[in-house]
């Protein structure tokens, strides 16, 4: 990190650079990874709760034939706003949450490659989600859907579907941002002798998301400016009459759209894979294949898309093609399921509660696998889409999968986090709640599906016979809310503890991120540790022993770990705190406003945006000493 | 950019600077913006099904001296690297200026073309030529006058002796953004301008 | 500063010897090959020749201009082949896969 070499300063002057690390307002101009991290987790989790809230109204709404809950265009805003929250706001920003509190610190890292850009992108994934949910009062919130299907999404007169396509152009930018850091970040800031194989599956994992959200984020932005400008200024991009074919916009949103639930779910196996080992006191079984599958699902996953597409008429050929690839994907996804289950096979299995919400997850993964596998056989998907089955599908790989896998994170990462433990009983009970609240929520959605009921619809009539399994499943949401609220009081109890682990490696853990105090310094390692191999924590602690093969304490000192990286003996300098991601980021949502509103609002936001960015660009990352 | 400088190579583990690495994965995925746009293109090719259309809109030998235009300014660009890794930043700052003022050249030609269009009946919603004409070459110019604004940034930094070392890295980077934009544009002159649009119904 | 005219091959020399830098003179010489191209690109086009003749020919002289500017001018020839593989991915991902759309509209069908 350079400084300025003139001798010349002209510094702009006009306002002071922000220092203090510590207090209220330094959340608003940290550059700190760790503290980033933990913003993408509360407004994560505080997304969660309201995506929740408007699960609970559809499922009331449909507790019953008939419900008068909510009107048609209430529901339709109502189950649109579920999906972007959960999707864009809940487990996007989660899984950042994740990547970047752990990612520098298990790459023995001090931050990332860009830390302001880090923080840009998490006030613009924030303004952005304020962005959407400000359509709730200025005309209704989004009404078409998660996937805004063309011409319904280009033609309603409502303002909402244009909040959508702005909204998530706005969480888009945040997202590019950050797959380019992080994935800077992971391939340029490993401690020495971290070679790529040496690194944790769940940087690996977090590498291959980032790859994808980069290739794949470009291709929605320009179908999301083709929507926007069919609504706003009249461009023929999905308009029939003029020759347009909405088709183009599925192609556009599904191009995006596969490789993004790789995006949601590949986090998840990535805390999978740390947390079974641990549990197991074995390693991964079969770290490359681990890998390496996750590279294949990455780059498989673009070639998938149209099986979103099997019921609009592209042909027999192309079904056909796709069909092969959905299922050809599905081997890799089976890997690692095996390798998960070859980790625990003859391990010394502690059933802590991450344990359990990482089995849990791998199980009802697999679930939701085998659904998925029978969609992609096209004549069992003619009679499955559009209804409940594809619900039940994508709910058991994403809640099931990845959400239990995110409350295994939170659990097995919250001591090195706040330094306090959330508690185990109280945790079991959470969990076991939630298992049972998911499954009876979302298993008889098979049944309903194959029993006929058409999804994204606001009611049904008494005489399909489709009450009992709704009620079923109403009741089954009501106790994952129950479980939810117990997850809240764990973990606000946590917060009364004093701060301060007893034991700082509380799960005898394998990854370099135990190493460090809990909650790590600012600089996260006194010394860079030098890596001799995965899991090299593990292998500090424990040895072989010759003649039994088996693990002891390893002697204190026997190993020589000079931990002298090349940046030993010199001083560590820190990026500072700015106030200009946080300025740059606030000029998306007004030129959003802009756009809807007035032309003199979309220049104040270009406008902005611009000084936001300038000061950026003049002000060093690390203020001048003095 | 102020601390863009030549970093320290040796503290990455490739060895290579982040910010490079990062530009060049942030180019890279701008080809799949541009793609999309350019396929969008391609796919309504000859679907209007009203005027005007694109062989009695275009004026090829205008928009050739608009093409000259962008491929010097990615000469001057070069040759601006160059002056810097020479040590001459008085050089540098001119030549990194000719490239903002083709730049700007380039868009202001773009404008005079799309008014020009816009009075003979061409607008965003008059058929799908208009839409994805206007809508691709409309990114496009905003990606240019982006590059210039960099452009300006980075001749007014050196102006007062803020870039890092000989400026040559930043003057690089900028760089690398500055060509993307005219391969864009070398793309969409030969496949929007000179490969010939059918009419609706064959010839 | 640059090179007398008649070291032209010397100053090549000197590109590689040094790590890779073309000289001003260089640089000056590959603009004036994609200003030759671009001429000859735009007399190609008012051509009277079939559209299997004209369209290759178009799409390969502009083939030619994007590879010598990146190449060149974007320097990847002389770079780590790294910031190369990152670029061909999102250009070939990028051809693959939209190639594949516009077969799925039958756009180059008769």
């Amino acid at each position: 990190m350079a400084t300025i070499g003139a001798t010349r300063r002209t510094e702009p002057g006009a306002v002071r650079r922000p220092m203090a690390t510590t207090g209220f307002w330094s959340w608003f101009t940290t550059v700190d990874h760790k503290k980033i991290g933990i913003m993408y987790g509360v407004t994560a989790i505080a997304f969660f709760l309201i995506g929740g809230i408007e699960a609970l109204l559809i499922r009331l709404q449909l507790a019953q034939p008939d419900g008068t809950v909510l009107n048609a265009n209430q529901y339709d805003q109502i189950f649109t706003m579920h999906g972007i929250t959960m999707i864009f706001l809940f487990v996007m920003p989660m899984a950042a949450a994740f990547f970047n509190y752990l990612i520098p610190l298990m790459i023995g890292a001090r931050d990332v490659a860009f830390p302001r850009l880090n923080a840009f992108s998490y006030w613009a994934f924030v303004l952005g989600g304020l962005f959407l949910y400000s359509s709730f009062f200025l005309g209704g919130a989004p009404n078409g859907g998660w996937f805004g299907y063309a011409p319904n999404s280009t033609t309603d007169p409502q303002i909402g579907m244009s909040f959508y396509a702005l909204g998530l152009l706005i969480t888009g930018i945040a997202s590019t941002a950050g797959a380019v850091n992080l994935g800077v970040t992971v391939i340029n800031m490993r401690a020495p002798g971290m070679s790529l194989f040496r690194t944790p599956v769940f940087v690996w994992m977090g590498l291959v998301v980032q790859f994808l959200l980069v290739f794949a984020l470009p291709i929605i932005t320009v179908g999301l400016f083709q929507l926007l400008f069919d609504r706003r200024w009249g461009t023929n991009f999905f308009n029939v009459d003029a020759g347009g074919d909405p088709i183009l916009w599925q192609h556009m949103f599904w191009l995006f759209g596969h490789p993004e639930v790789y995006v949601l779910i590949l986090p998840a196996f990535g805390i999978i894979s740390e947390i079974l080992p641990v549990f197991s006191r074995k390693p991964l079984f079969g770290y490359q294949f681990v890998v390496f599958s996750g590279i294949a699902i990455g780059f498989i996953g673009f070639g998938v898309w149209a099986h979103h597409m099997f019921a609009a008429g592209l042909g027999p050929v192309a079904n056909t093609a796709f069909g092969v690839s959905t299922a050809i994907i599905a081997v890799p996804t089976g890997v690692k399921i095996f390798n998960w289950m070859g980790t625990m096979y003859k391990g010394d299995i502690h059933f802590t509660v991450p344990m359990l919400h990482a089995i849990g997850a791998v199980m009802m993964f697999v679930v939701g696998g085998l659904s998925g596998v029978t969609h992609a056989i096209v004549p069992s998907d003619y009679q499955q889409t559009d209804t409940y089955y594809v619900v039940a599908h994508f709910h058991y790989v994403i809640f099931g999968g990845g959400v239990f896998a995110f409350f295994g994170g939170l659990y097995y990462w919250w001591p090195k986090i706040f330094a306090r433990r959330l508690g185990e009983g109280v945790g079991k009970l959470q969990f076991w709640l939630m298992a049972i609240g998911f499954n009876l929520t979302f298993g008889p959605q098979h049944i309903l599906g194959l029993d006929g009921m058409i999804r994204r619809t606001f009611t049904y009539p008494e005489s399909l016979g489709l009450g009992f399994w709704n009620l079923v499943s109403t009741v089954g949401a009501f106790l994952i809310a129950l479980s939810v609220l117990i997850f809240l009081v764990n973990a606000i109890r946590s917060f009364r503890q004093p701060k301060g682990l007893a034991n700082e490696d509380p799960w005898d853990a394998r990854t370099i991120e135990w190493m460090t105090a809990s909650p790590p310094p600012a600089h996260n390692f006194d010394e860079i540790p030098q890596v001799h191999a995965l899991d090299e924590f593990w292998h500090r602690k424990y040895v072989e022993d010759e003649r039994t093969g088996r693990l002891v304490p390893a002697q204190a000192g026997a190993a020589d770990h000079t931990d002298e990286g090349p940046g030993a003996g010199h001083a560590i300098h820190l990026p500072s705190p700015s106030f200009w991601p946080l300025v740059a980021a606030a000029g998306l949502p007004i030129l959003g406003y802009g756009v809807l509103y007035s032309w003199w609002v979309l220049g104040a936001g270009a406008l902005v945006l611009l000084v936001g960015v300038f000061g950026w660009a003049i002000e060093p990352s690390v203020a001048e000493e003095g | 950019m102020a601390d863009v400088a030549a970093p320290a190579e040796h503290e990455t583990t490739t060895g290579l600077p982040s910010t490079k690495l990062a530009m060049w994965l942030f180019l890279s995925s701008e080809c799949l913006l541009f793609g999309a746009l350019i396929s969008t293109y391609v796919l309504y090719r000859g679907r209007s099904e009203v005027g005007p259309y694109p062989d009695e809109i275009f004026d090829i030998p205008y928009t050739s001296v608009s093409s000259f235009v962008l491929l010097a300014s990615s000469l001057t660009m070069v040759l601006a690297l160059s002056s810097a890794q020479r040590g001459d930043p008085g050089r540098m700052r001119l030549w990194l200026l000719a490239t903002a003022m083709l730049g700007l050249t380039f868009v202001g030609g773009q404008v005079y073309e799309f008014t020009l269009f816009h009075e003979e009946g061409l607008t965003l919603s008059t058929n799908l030529f208009g839409t994805t004409f206007f809508v691709l070459t409309g990114f496009h110019g905003v990606h240019v006058t982006v590059g210039v604004l960099m452009l300006l940034g980075l001749v007014s930094m050196s102006w007062v002796d803020r870039l890092p070392g000989d400026g040559s890295f930043p003057v690089e980077m900028v760089g690398l953004y500055w060509h993307f934009v005219d391969i864009v544009w070398i793309v969409i002159f030969t496949v929007i301008y000179l490969i010939p649009t059918p009419r609706p119904g064959g010839a | 500063m640059s090179a007398p005219e008649t070291d032209v091959d010397a100053s090549a020399a000197h590109t590689t010897a040094h790590g890779g830098h073309p000289s001003a003179k260089e640089y000056i010489r590959i603009g004036v090959i994609l200003a030759v191209l671009t001429a000859l690109e735009v007399t190609a086009s008012y051509l009277d020749v079939s559209k299997a003749v004209l369209i290759p020919t178009l799409l390969g002289l502009a083939f030619v201009k994007f590879v010598l500017v990146v190449m060149w001018f974007m320097h990847l020839k002389f770079d780590d082949r790294r910031y190369a593989r990152f670029f061909v991915m999102g250009l070939a991902g990028a051809a693959t896969l939209y190639l594949i759309v516009l077969i799925l509209f039958r756009v180059f069908q008769a």
